[in-house]
């Protein structure tokens, strides 16, 4: 079983084979070194089969590598095993995986204080590839029996506790253990075995942690996450929870165990995976990024601002399983409002709701297409929402970690997320990653972050950065090539200044110096409009917004910037940033969407003329 | 040959239907192999710990935490009952004393001289697991369940809501086009499970829960309609626990669509016997498909568990049904299993198969959008 990667020789890598456990498709990407280079080969891809009659998710596996073999007529499967090493043109050196099948790993976190240790518990979880499902702190506002019930009921693959600084609280840590001792906490998956625990609070705490809770569960003990108020500790409780995931909650999982015998390096939580490239890419180029995942039952987005790394997952929120959710949370409204045709609601709702039901199917029609991108908009929106709340710097103290002074005061806290600081906004996941044209991956980027100033968008080219992030543990230089040449789309650059205006108004004059000349342009508030530059060119941009609006370099403030096409081109977007405004009323929202949408060519003219099939 | 996966729904005129039958903790199993059980028989049991009340003994007795354990005049294990005093302590030389009274039924869980806390636990509660189909019990899971196994008429739906019941089967729709509206439903169908055609209304799911049917099957369901029953938006599919006095099951999907012919001709077959179904439907990991299981021991033929090695492939030739617009429920084999990528009307690229229709029309579709029909 690969706890740890095996002997591996990198330099003798010719062919890398590695997959992506969904929790809707199993995805396959085959990467072979060729003239000195890593390059993306195939693709395959199958339904995830943790479900019945196959409960085996190395099915979905062999399936999905069954696709490669169609496709490069080469034989990667003997006896349904993977075929190692390459030779003679069949089988590959290295297997690997990631995984967010079987729902990922579902944990929940416990501290005394639901805004100090009980957060940071949270992003240690968050950062380790967990799904958080409740956060208990000792002043949570819950009655003990109600925090015992509640554990009893999600039923937790692990329970992380944390509490009290070193030299602290010892009391409210007994607390919460002997809450979790009486809740007597059962695993979600298998049986036999007893809950995981990670305690990660205050040293002087640990006898009594263990007195309390050492025989109702498998108790662990690492560093306290929180050690004095002014740091966070998380890679000790990080780690732990990584590889308890491995010995666990894998091992559970219907194939897991023989998934991971597989595979030759230790398999990773997708979320882990991802957040790992999004880490690399920030590193490489000195910026601020985004990136977001968005699945069949989750949105994952990652951020690093000011070298921070963070990562949430709203767990509910997906286009598949979560779908019918995303609708309940956002409401019909704010998902009609992105729809450029009039429709029923009865109809809206069973089409969602027969999407939940089947989660594997895809769009053949266009207006399905059209309201599957609705969706996925309000999705990327609320989970957005979440991060910023989330992505913050630690509460009332002044902070010893590389966390520099611009993060914005909100009413809500101070979160690190700043929109006008962001050069690289890049999403993943088979609504961005596939949508028939990448005009459409771009507005959804635009429309759910609603960038501000410049910034660089780029997707993910077909869902491959989780495999990518895997392999850069083993082979970064191949990673990073694949990565550059194959993974990473650059769709363009989007340029939106801050602040209100009346609509109509002239709101931003701008020279544009392309490789084909130069053009001089003046946008209007409430319009957009794309200026084709293509992979690989640049253009220089003077921008001069109108007083009280900022792109950048202060309200008013001319700015000259250097930017980067791509596929979609440039997207000058002056539809509004605080506020971003949709007209309210169905005709003239209609026919605001469609001059937007025709502006960027996002769809073909009978995308409008909705006949309500 | 080309072959692609392609999960799909059961539908089986005569198979071998196991049901684990499982407590939720260890307990005692009151059948014996070879027991033959009837659906609402009991065959195991067991107490579920009851709910933890915690009590702040320090605060109350208005003593440090340390001191607890000596203020107790109960133990741990010992049983106390509402409003009885389980801690004490005199203070002012004596001559005030505070106490402290259980605030339910129970018995003293723990004593924390730490927090100062006692948790009382209340009576447990007895929990039974029935049979749930009439059947023969073939395996004894000691201290947990049982398997019970009859060969049975069995159907898979898509979504449900609603747990376990039983009932007798009345097909109340002349065709699977038809809806099964309220005007169709009497007091006669009081305890039966009621199968319509294409769409069961609000005012239907209404009438029934008034009148007492204990289940409905139908081809179809309109969401607005489950929001209203519900009172709230599903947002994810996990159901089963609904206490709304009826086990709802939708063969085909949310719209009005007709069932399968070949199941509601299964439907005509067995009116009259019992069904046992359940509505519980989970879309996530470890997938649950809401059920029809009706007990067919009366037939000669010898009934075969399902072929799982086989189940799952799709060829050409393949019996499969449309799962999403423009072709939604409609019934085909599968004429070509092209592997390269098509352009669909969306703009998608995909791979596709070729579907022929059972009024002969072809049509190209992609291979997500189709289930496969088992047997």
């Amino acid at each position: 079983m690969a706890t740890e990667a095996k002997e591996l020789n990198t330099e003798e890598l010719k062919s890398i084979l590695a997959t992506d456990c969904g929790s809707t498709t199993t995805k396959a990407i085959l990467i072979v070194k060729q003239d000195q280079e890593y390059r993306l080969k195939v693709r395959g891809e199958a339904p995830t089969t943790v479900e019945a009659p196959a409960e085996d998710v190395t099915k979905g596996v062999l399936n999905a590598v069954g696709e490669v073999e169609d496709l490069t007529q080469s034989k990667f499967l003997e006896n349904d095993l993977i075929l190692k090493p390459k030779q003679n043109g069949d089988g590959t050196d290295i297997y690997m995986s990631t995984s967010s099948a079987g729902g990922g790993l579902q944990m929940m976190v416990a501290g005394v204080v639901k805004s100090m240790t009980a957060e940071s518990a949270q992003r240690a979880a968050l950062g380790a590839g967990a799904i958080v499902m409740d956060i208990l702190a000792s002043n949570d506002g819950r009655l003990p029996h109600q925090q015992i019930e509640r554990i009893r009921h999600l039923r937790p693959d692990m329970i992380l506790l944390s509490g009290g600084i070193d030299g602290g609280t010892t009391t409210h840590v007994a607390e919460l253990a002997e809450i979790i001792a009486a809740a007597d906490p059962k695993p979600r998956l298998g049986s036999g075995y007893k809950l995981p625990v990670i305690y990660a609070g205050n040293k002087d705490a640990v006898d009594m942690v263990r007195d309390i809770l050492g025989d109702k569960v498998e108790l662990f003990i690492v560093d306290n996450l929180r050690p004095v108020l002014e740091r966070e500790n998380l890679g000790p409780a990080r780690e732990k929870i990584h590889e308890l995931f491995m010995e666990h909650v894998m091992q559970q999982a219907p194939g897991y165990g023989k998934l991971m015998d597989w595979a030759d390096v230790p398999i990773m939580p997708t979320p882990g995976a991802v957040g790992l490239i999004i880490q690399t890419i920030a590193d490489q180029y000195d910026i601020d990024v985004v990136g977001v995942d968005i699945g069949g039952a989750t949105t994952d987005v990652f951020s690093v601002f000011s070298k921070t790394f963070n990562r949430t997952v709203s767990a509910n929120l997906g286009m598949s399983y979560s779908v019918s959710n995303v609708m309940a949370e956002a409401s019909l409204e704010n998902v009609m409002r992105w729809v450029p045709f009039e429709m029923e609601e009865l109809d809206l709702r069973n089409r969602i709701k027969n999407k939940m039901i089947r989660p594997t199917t895809i769009p053949q029609l266009m207006d399905e297409l059209v309201i599957e991108q609705a969706i996925a908009r309000e999705a990327l929106r609320l989970a957005f929402v979440q991060h910023k709340a989330m992505a913050v710097g630690l509460k009332g103290v002044q902070k010893e970690r590389t966390i520099s002074d611009t993060f914005e005061q909100t009413g809500s806290g101070e979160t690190l997320v700043n929109l006008m600081s962001l050069k690289l906004l890049v999403g993943s996941g088979g609504v961005l990653s596939h949508a028939p044209r990448r005009n459409q991956a771009a507005m959804m980027l635009i429309d759910s972050f609603l960038p501000e100033g410049f910034t660089h968008l780029a997707v993910d080219s077909i869902f491959m950065m989780p495999q990518l992030g895997v392999l850069s543990t083993v082979h970064p230089q191949a990673a990073t090539q694949v990565f550059e040449r194959d993974c990473l789309i650059h769709l363009g650059t989007c340029i939106a200044p801050v602040g209100p205006a009346k609509p109509g108004k002239t709101i931003l004059t701008l020279d544009i110096d392309l490789p084909t000349g130069t053009e001089h342009m003046e946008m209007q508030m409430g319009e957009i409009k794309l200026v084709p530059l293509g992979v690989g060119e640049e253009a220089t941009i003077r921008a001069r917004p109108a007083r009280g609006l900022d792109l950048g370099a202060g309200k008013g403030q001319e700015i000259t910037e250097v930017v980067d096409g791509g596929v979609v081109g440039i997207i000058i977007d002056t539809r509004g940033r605080n506020p971003f405004v949709l007209p309210t009323e169905t005709k003239d929202r209609v026919s605001k969407l469609t001059e937007w949408l025709t502006a960027l060519d996002a769809y073909p003219a009978s995308a409008f003329e909705h006949t309500g099939n | 040959m080309a072959h692609a996966y392609t999960p799909g729904l059961r539908v089986a005129e005569y198979t071998i239907v196991r049901k684990q039958r499982r407590l939720p903790l260890p307990g005692d199993v009151s059948v014996s192999v070879d027991d033959r059980v009837k659906a609402d028989d009991v065959v195991a049991r067991t107490e579920l710990p009851g709910n933890v009340e915690s009590v702040n003994v320090a605060n109350r007795l208005g003593v440090p935490p340390e001191d607890v354990p000596q203020a107790m005049l109960k133990q741990e294990g010992d049983p106390v009952e509402k409003g009885e005093v389980i801690a004490q302590s005199k203070s002012f030389f004596g001559l005030f004393t505070s106490k402290c009274v259980a605030t339910v039924k129970g018995s003293i869980e723990n004593i924390s001289s730490v927090t100062g806390q006692v948790l009382l636990r209340e009576p447990p509660m007895p929990v039974e697991v029935k049979a749930y189909v009439d059947g023969i019990v073939t395996d004894v899971l000691p201290g947990e369940g049982v398997i019970v196994e009859t060969p049975a008429t069995f159907i898979q739906g898509i979504f449900g809501i609603g747990g376990e019941i039983n009932g007798e089967l009345m097909v109340i729709c002349n065709n699977p086009q038809e809806i099964l509206d309220a005007d169709k439903l009497s007091d006669e169908h009081k305890d039966k499970i009621v199968v319509g055609g294409s769409l069961v209304t609000a005012g239907a799911i209404k009438k029934a829960v008034g009148i007492g049917i204990r289940g409905i099957i139908a081809g179809g369901l309109n969401d607005k309609d489950l929001k209203e029953f519900l009172g709230y938006d599903l947002g994810v599919a996990i159901t089963g626990n609904e206490d709304k006095g009826i086990t709802l099951i939708v063969t085909e999907g949310f719209g009005e669509i007709g069932m399968a012919g070949r199941t509601f001709e299964l439907f005509k077959k067995c009116e009259g016997m019992v069904a046992s179904i359940n509505g519980a439907t989970q879309i996530r990991a470890g997938v649950i498909r809401p059920e029809v299981v009706i007990t067919r021991i009366e037939s000669d033929e010898k009934a075969e568990l399902p072929d799982t090695e086989t189940m799952g492939n799709m060829a050409i030739g393949s019996p499969v049904r449309a799962i999403r617009q423009p072709y939604f429920g409609k019934i085909g084999t599968v004429s070509n299993l092209p592997p390269e990528l098509q352009n669909v009307e969306s703009e998608t690229l995909v791979r596709v198969l070729e579907i022929e229709f059972e009024e002969g029309i072809k049509a190209i579709v992609p291979r997500a959008n189709v289930e496969l029909i088992e047997h």
